[in-house]
C-alpha cells in the first residue's frame, strides 16, 4: 500500500452505484475528483500498469509524460472502463466506483476521453458530430423520437465557438484538417459536459500555430473541468503544465512542477537511458 | 416537416416509392379489369411473382437497415423470414380444418400421419388470425432479442457475428427438418385452403396478398426512413463508423444494436408471413444458409446503406434469377457466385452507387467520390 | 477330474448321448491327426467321401441322419462345405445325371459338391434341392461346430465358438467344448468356450450349477450373455442365483459403461480430428491473415475429388492411392487457393465482411463447377485394404482403422504445420506479416508474396482434409458445406490466431458432440452446441486461447 494516500471516506464503499448518472452528486469534499489506487494491469505477463497511484484534483490541469510503454494509454483505458484492471481501485469522487461501470455509464457520468488518433464521425457533419455528443438522454427511444431542445442547440453553438469551427458547421467532419479534427473531438468532449477530460496526445501532428491554439484551449478549460493531458511534446507540456506526473514502467516515477520533475535524477536517467 | 425528412430529402427513395405505389394501383386493375385477351392483361402468375418479389424486397430492406446502417452483417436473416412464414403457415394449416386428406377436424395431415393424438401446445391459438399476427411479430422479435442480447453484450461483431448468425439459421434448419418438432419435418406446411375465409387460389385473394405486401413494403420503408433520419439513426451510423468513440460519448452501443436488430427481424418475419400464402408452402429449406446469403447479395447489388437500394437490388437480382433459371435451370449458382465477387470487387456501392457515379461523371463533378466510398472502407475497421 | 464331475451334472444323459460321446472323442483324435491322415489316405477317403455325398443326395430322410454323421466323421476337407450347403439348402441333386451333386454358390453358379470345382457350361438337367428337416438341421449344426472347433486355424475355432454362443448350444456341444478346452492353446478361444459352456449351464436344473455358471459370466462383454442373465434375475426360482445374476449384470454394465465411455471418447476424437483437419487451414487464413474464407469447404471438396480422380486414373493402385492423393490434393487445392488470393482476396484486405461475401461467391461457383464436371451425384471413393476393417479390442469395443488413421493423420498435419510456422523462414515471415504488415515490409518481407503462400498453405491443408474426408463419407458437391460451419465454430471456440486453440477447440467440440448425441440425437446435439457456444462467448468473447496484449484490446 502506498503510504502517501489521500484520505477518502472508506465507509461509503459498499453503496450500490449502478445508476447511469450515478444517482447522487459527485462528492469531491476531500479534494481529489479522481482516485487511482494501486492499479495493476498485465497483458500476457507484461505489466502495463504496476501499482499505479494517481490523484487528480477538481479543476486541475495535469500533464502526464513518460516514455513509450510507460502505461499512459492503459491508464486512460482503466479510468474510462475500457480495460478492467487485475488489481486496485478507481474512484470518481468519494463514492463512485468506476470499476463497476461500463464505458457509456462512465462517459455519461462525466468523464470524457479524446483518443490518440482523432476519432470523429467522418460521414457526419460537424454539427451532427457535436449533436451526437450532446449531454442528455442517450437512450434509444429518446434519440429515436426526440430532437434536441433549444438549450442543447445553444450549447452546440457555444462549443463551436470555443473550438473555432463555427464556419465549418455544415461540412463533413471527414473534410476537416487534422488539427480541426482534434479540436472537434475536444468539442465533442465538451458537449458531454464532463467533470474530467482525458486528452491523449492532443498536439501530435499539429502545426506550431495549431499547437499554440490547442494550448490556449486546454488552459482555458482547466478550472471548469479537471483536465488530464498525456503528451510527448515537452515544449507543449511546459507551456501548459502546472503539475506534471512522470510514468515509467507502469507506475509513477516522479510528480511535481515541470522544473522539479526535469531536475529529478530518476527522470533524467529514464529519459537519457532511452 | 416529417414528409420532408422521410421523403423529399431522399430522391432515389422517393422515385422507388412512387413506382411501388403505381404498381400497387396498376397491377390489380390490369389483372382484374382488363380482359385476358388484351395485351395489357397481367396474369395472376405474374401478380404472384411480383408479390413474392415485394416480400423479398421487404426482407432486403430489413437487412439493409442493420447491415447498411449499423454495419451488422447477419447471415441468418432468412431464419426470421422463415419463422414469420412458419407462424403464418400454422395459421393456414389450422384453417384447413377437416378438409385435409385424413379429415381430422383438429390435427393437420402430417400429425395424423405421424399418429399424433393431440395438437401440441405451441399449435394452440394459431386458428385465430389476431393471435397469429401477434406471433408473426413476437417470434422473430423475441429470438432476435435473445440472440442479439447475448451477442451484442459480449461485443460479438463483424465476421464473428456473421458466422454465428449463419450457424443459428443452420441449426434452426436442422431442427425444423425433424418430424418430432411438429412442423411437418421435411415437407413443411403446405396444401393451404384459405386465408381469412377467402380461397387462397382465387385471383382476388392473390391481388389482396399482393396489395398487402406492397403496402407493408412501403410502410416499412417509411418506418426505416424515420429511424435512419432520427438522432438515433445518426448514433447508429456512428456506431458503424467508430464504435468505441460512440461508446465513450455515453451511448449504450449494445442497446442501439439490439433494438435495431429486433426491428429488422420483425420486418423479416412480416415479409415471411406475407410470402407463405403467396407461394403456398413453407419448408425447412427456407432456413438454409444459402437463402440468407443470397439475400445479402440482393442488398449488396442494389447498394447498401440507402434503403431503396435494397428494394432495387431485391427486384433486379430476383428478376435476373427468374429469367436465368428459365433458360438454365441448373446453373443459377454460377451467375450468383459471380455476382458476389463482382459486387464486392467492383461495385461496392451497388447499382445505386453506380447510377450516382454515372450522374456525377456526366455533371463533371468528381469531388464527392471520396464521401461515397467512405462508409464502405470504414466497415472493416 | 473336475471335467468329469461337471460333465456328470449335464442333463439329458441317454443312449444317444453315449454314442455321440464316442464320436466326439474320435473327432478330437482325428483333429489332432488330421494333417497326417489326410495326406496318407487321400484317394481312399475321397472314394468313401464321394459315395457318402451321393448317399446324402439321394437317400431317404431318415438315412440321411446317419450319412451326415458319417460325412462328418470322415472329416474330409470338403465335409464342412457339404454340411453347410445342406444346412442352407444349397446342395442340389442333378436328376438324371447319375452321381452329379452340386452346390449353388450364387444365383445360377454351381460347383461340384465333391471336388469343389466350378461347373461351367454344363447342362445340369433338372436340379432338386436335397431336403432337410429341423432335426437334421440341429444335428448338422452340432457336427459343423465339431468340425470347425477342431480346425487347426485359430480364427475358425473362435468363430465356431462364437456361433455357438449366438445360436445357443445343447448338452452335446457343451460337453464337446469342455473336452476341447483342455487342449486349447488360444486364450481368446478358451474364454469364448467358457462363456459358451456357462451360457449353456445357466439353463441347468441344478441351482448350484447355475450359480457357478453365473459367476463365470460375470464381467463378460459378449452381447449374448446379457439376455439370459436378465431372464435369470426375474425368473430364476433360486434366490442366490437371482442375486448373483444381478451382480453379474451390474458388473457387465459397469464394464460396458466404461467401454462405451471409451468408445465415445474415441468417436469424439475422431470427429474432432475431422474438425481439426478442416479447421486448421481456416485458422491460418482467418487467424493469421484475418481473411474469412467461405470457400474453404469447397477447397476440401476439391481435395476429395482429387482422391476420386486419382483412384479412377489408377484403378489397380487403390492401396497406394492415398499416398498419391495427399500431395496431389495439397497441390491442386493450394493452387486454387493461390488463384483465389491473387484474383480476389488481395484487393479486399482489411475488409473482412467483403472478403466473406466474395469467397462465398467463389464457393458457389466451385460447387456448381463440381456439379457440372462430376455430376451432382455422390461419388464413392474406395477404401484401401489397410484403411478398412477395425481393431477389435474386446467384444464391446472396436476401433475402425479409417477413423484411427485419420485421427493420427490429423495430429500429424497439425504438428507439421506448427513446425512450419515455428521453424521455417516462411513461417517466420507469415508471423511477421500477420503481426505488423508495414513493419514486415520495411524489413524486406514481400508481404503480398507471403499472403499468397499463406493462403495457398491454408488451402492446401484444406485439400488434404478433403482426402481424409473422402475416406469417411461420399464425395459430392455439397461435401464442403457440411463442415464449414463446424470448422468456423472450432475457430471461434478455440480463439483466433492460436493453433493450440484450434486443436483443443476441435477435439473439445468433437467430444462434446459425441457425448450429447446419445441423449439429444445428432441434430439437437448440434443445436445445443451452438447454444453452448453462444453462451461460452459471453464468458470468453475471444475464445479459449485469446490473443493477448495491447493489439488485441483494440
Amino acid at each position: 500500500m502506498n503510504p502517501i494516500k489521500h484520505a477518502r471516506n472508506w465507509g461509503s464503499r459498499a453503496l450500490p452505484k449502478k445508476d447511469p448518472n450515478f444517482g447522487h452528486p459527485l462528492d469531491t469534499s476531500h479534494g481529489p475528483i479522481l482516485y487511482v489506487e494501486d492499479v495493476s494491469v498485465s497483458f500476457d505477463g507484461f505489466k502495463a500498469l504496476n501499482n499505479l497511484n494517481l490523484y487528480i484534483d477538481e479543476g486541475e490541469l495535469r500533464c502526464i509524460i513518460g516514455p513509450n510503454g510507460a502505461g499512459k494509454t492503459t491508464m486512460m483505458d482503466v479510468i474510462t472502463g475500457k480495460t478492467k484492471p487485475d488489481a486496485g481501485s478507481v474512484y470518481f469522487g468519494q463514492q463512485i466506483n468506476l470499476l463497476e461501470l461500463s464505458e457509456h455509464q462512465i462517459a455519461r457520468g462525466g468523464i470524457g476521453r479524446k483518443f490518440q488518433k482523432p476519432t470523429v464521425y467522418e460521414a457526419l457533419s460537424v454539427y451532427e458530430n457535436l449533436e451526437l455528443a450532446t449531454a442528455g438522454d442517450k437512450r434509444f427511444w429518446s434519440t429515436l423520437t426526440r430532437g434536441l431542445n433549444g438549450e442543447q442547440k445553444d450549447r452546440i453553438s457555444e462549443v463551436m465557438e470555443t473550438i473555432g469551427l463555427t464556419d465549418s458547421v455544415r461540412n463533413d467532419a471527414g473534410n476537416l484538417s487534422h488539427g480541426q479534427k482534434q479540436w472537434l473531438e475536444i468539442g465533442m468532449l465538451l458537449m458531454q459536459s464532463p467533470r474530467v477530460l482525458l486528452v491523449d496526445e492532443p498536439v501530435a501532428g499539429m502545426t506550431g500555430e495549431e499547437t499554440e491554439r490547442t494550448a490556449e484551449l486546454l488552459t482555458s478549460l482547466a478550472g471548469k473541468h479537471s483536465v488530464i493531458v498525456v503528451e510527448h511534446d515537452m515544449a507543449f507540456v511546459r507551456s501548459i503544465a502546472r503539475e506534471v506526473t512522470v510514468l515509467h514502467q507502469g507506475s509513477v516515477l516522479a510528480e511535481g512542477t515541470m522544473d522539479k520533475v526535469q531536475n529529478d535524477p530518476k527522470v533524467i536517467e529514464v529519459y537519457l537511458g532511452e | 416537416m416529417l414528409t420532408q425528412r422521410l421523403l423529399t430529402s431522399d430522391k432515389g427513395g422517393m422515385i422507388v416509392l412512387a413506382i411501388l405505389a403505381l404498381t400497387c394501383i396498376l397491377v390489380p386493375i390490369l389483372n382484374l379489369a382488363v380482359p385476358e385477351s388484351s395485351p395489357f392483361h397481367v396474369s395472376t402468375f405474374t401478380v404472384t411473382l411480383l408479390g413474392k418479389f415485394l416480400c423479398y424486397a421487404l426482407l432486403a430492406l430489413a437487412l439493409d437497415l442493420i447491415w447498411g446502417y449499423a454495419g451488422i452483417l447477419s447471415l441468418g436473416h432468412g431464419a426470421f423470414f422463415a419463422l414469420g412464414g412458419y407462424a403464418m403457415g400454422m395459421y393456414l394449416m389450422r384453417q384447413i380444418g377437416d378438409r385435409g386428406k385424413y379429415g381430422d377436424p383438429l390435427l393437420p395431415d402430417f400429425m395424423v400421419f405421424l399418429n399424433w393424438k393431440d395438437l401440441p401446445w405451441y399449435w394452440q391459438g394459431f386458428d385465430m388470425f389476431w393471435f397469429t399476427a401477434i406471433m408473426i411479430v413476437l417470434i422473430p422479435g423475441i429470438l432476435a432479442w435473445v440472440f442479439g442480447w447475448l451477442a451484442f453484450r459480449s461485443r460479438v461483431t463483424g465476421v464473428y457475428f456473421a458466422i454465428i448468425t449463419q450457424a443459428l439459421t443452420y441449426a434452426l434448419m436442422l431442427a425444423f427438418f425433424r418430424n418430432e418438432m411438429g412442423f411437418g419435418g421435411n415437407n413443411g406446411l403446405t396444401d393451404f385452403k384459405d386465408i381469412l375465409g377467402f380461397s387462397i387460389t382465387a385471383d382476388s385473394t392473390r391481388i389482396g396478398l399482393f396489395l398487402a405486401s406492397g403496402i407493408a413494403l412501403m410502410l416499412a420503408y417509411l418506418a426505416c426512413r424515420y429511424i435512419v433520419t432520427s438522432r438515433a439513426g445518426r448514433v447508429i451510423v456512428s456506431i458503424r463508423d467508430a464504435e468505441t468513440r460512440t461508446r465513450f460519448s455515453g451511448y449504450k452501443v449494445e442497446s442501439y444494436k439490439l433494438w435495431l436488430f429486433v426491428f429488422s427481424a420483425v420486418l423479416a418475419g412480416i415479409a415471411g408471413a406475407l410470402y407463405v400464402p403467396q407461394v403456398g408452402i413453407i419448408n425447412p429449406g427456407e432456413f438454409s444458409p444459402l437463402n440468407s446469403i443470397e439475400l445479402v447479395v440482393w442488398v449488396a447489388t442494389g447498394g447498401r446503406g440507402t434503403l431503396y437500394g435494397a428494394i432495387v437490388g431485391a427486384f433486379s437480382v430476383n428478376y435476373g434469377k427468374t429469367v436465368f433459371t428459365s433458360f438454365y435451370p441448373e446453373a443459377w449458382l454460377f451467375p450468383l457466385g459471380l455476382l458476389f465477387v463482382l459486387v464486392t470487387l467492383v461495385l461496392p456501392q451497388g447499382l445505386v452507387g453506380l447510377l450516382g457515379k454515372i450522374k456525377k461523371n456526366r455533371a463533371g463533378d468528381n469531388s464527392d467520390k471520396q464521401t461515397t466510398d467512405k462508409a464502405d472502407t470504414k466497415e472493416g475497421a | 477330474m473336475t471335467v468329469m464331475t461337471t460333465m456328470e451334472r449335464f442333463k439329458k444323459v441317454g443312449p444317444t448321448m453315449v454314442y455321440r460321446e464316442c464320436l466326439k472323442v474320435l473327432l478330437v483324435l482325428l483333429a489332432t491327426l488330421l494333417p497326417l491322415a489326410s495326406h496318407a489316405q487321400a484317394s481312399e477317403t475321397d472314394t468313401e467321401f464321394y459315395a457318402l455325398v451321393d448317399q446324402v443326395a439321394s437317400g431317404s430322410l431318415s438315412k440321411r441322419i446317419k450319412t451326415v454323421d458319417a460325412i462328418a466323421e470322415l472329416n474330409h476337407t470338403r465335409s464342412a462345405a457339404i454340411l453347410e450347403a445342406l444346412q442352407e439348402g444349397a446342395l442340389k441333386n442333378a436328376r438324371g445325371k447319375e452321381g452329379l451333386v452340386v452346390i449353388e454358390i450364387a444365383n445360377d453358379q454351381y460347383v461340384d459338391a465333391k471336388t469343389g470345382e466350378p461347373i461351367i457350361d454344363k447342362d445340369l438337367g433338372r436340379l432338386k434341392r436335397v431336403p432337410i428337416h429341423n432335426k437334421l438341421r440341429g444335428q448338422i449344426r452340432t457336427l459343423l461346430a465339431q468340425i470347425n472347433l477342431s480346425s487347426a486355424d485359430e480364427e475358425i475355432r473362435l468363430s465356431a465358438v462364437t456361433r455357438l454362443i449366438t445360436d445357443g448350444g445343447d448338452a452335446d456341444t457343451a460337453e464337446l467344448l469342455q473336452s476341447l478346452k483342455a487342449n486349447e492353446t488360444s486364450a481368446a478361444v478358451v474364454e469364448a468356450m467358457n462363456t459358451a459352456i456357462a451360457l449353456y449351464r445357466i439353463e441347468s436344473d441344478d441351482a448350484t450349477v447355475r450359480l457357478y455358471a453365473v459367476k463365470q459370466l460375470r464381467g463378460s462383454l459378449i452381447p449374448e450373455v446379457r439376455g439370459p442373465l436378465k431372464a435369470l434375475v426375474t425368473n430364476d426360482p433360486d434366490k442366490a442365483v437371482r442375486i448373483e445374476a444381478e451382480r453379474a449384470i451390474d458388473s457387465i454394465e459397469g464394464k460396458l459403461k466404461m467401454f462405451r465411455f471409451g468408445e465415445n471418447v474415441f468417436f469424439g476424437l475422431s470427429l474432432g480430428s475431422v474438425f481439426l483437419l478442416s479447421a486448421i487451414g481456416l485458422a491460418i487464413t482467418f487467424g493469421v491473415m484475418g481473411v474469412i474464407n467461405m470457400a474453404h469447404g469447397e477447397l476440401m471438396m476439391i481435395g476429395a475429388y482429387t482422391t476420386w480422380v486419382i483412384q479412377q486414373a489408377f484403378p489397380n493402385q487403390i492401396e497406394y492411392s492415398l499416398f498419391m492423393a495427399i500431395p496431389a490434393a495439397f497441390v491442386v487445392a493450394g493452387l486454387v487457393g493461390i488463384a483465389i488470393e491473387r484474383g480476389v482476396i488481395q484487393f479486399l484486405y482489411g475488409r473482412p465482411l467483403e472478403t466473406l461475401l466474395a469467397t462465398f461467391g467463389i464457393s458457389l461457383i466451385l460447387q456448381q463447377a463440381a456439379r457440372s464436371i462430376f455430376s451432382p451425384l455422390n461419388r464413392a471413393v474406395s477404401l484401401p485394404e489397410w484403411m478398412s476393417g477395425s481393431l477389435q479390442i474386446n467384444p464391446a469395443l472396436s476401433i475402425t482403422f479409417n477413423r484411427l488413421y485419420i485421427l493420427l493423420f490429423g495430429l500429424m498435419v497439425f504438428f507439421a504445420l506448427m513446425a512450419i510456422l515455428k521453424k521455417t523462414s516462411l513461417g517466420l515471415k507469415v508471423r511477421a506479416v500477420s503481426q505488423n504488415r508495414p513493419m514486415a515490409r520495411a524489413v524486406g518481407v514481400r508481404a503480398s508474396w507471403v499472403d499468397a503462400l499463406t493462403f495457398g498453405l491454408g488451402s492446401g491443408i484444406a485439400g488434404i482434409a478433403g482426402v481424409a474426408l473422402s475416406q469417411l463419407t461420399n464425395v459430392g458437391p455439397n461435401l464442403g458445406q457440411a463442415y464449414i460451419i463446424d470448422s468456423f465454430m472450432v475457430v471461434v471456440f478455440g480463439g483466433v490466431g492460436n493453433l493450440w486453440g484450434t486443436l483443443v477447440g476441435a477435439m473439445g467440440l468433437g467430444i462434446v458432440n459425441k457425448f450429447l448425441e446419445p441423449y439429444a440425437g445428432a441434430v439437437l446435439a448440434k443445436v445445443l452446441i451452438l447454444v453452448m457456444l453462444i453462451l461460452f462467448i459471453q464468458k470468453k468473447p475471444k475464445g479459449l486461447f485469446p490473443q493477448k496484449g495491447r493489439a488485441a484490446a483494440d
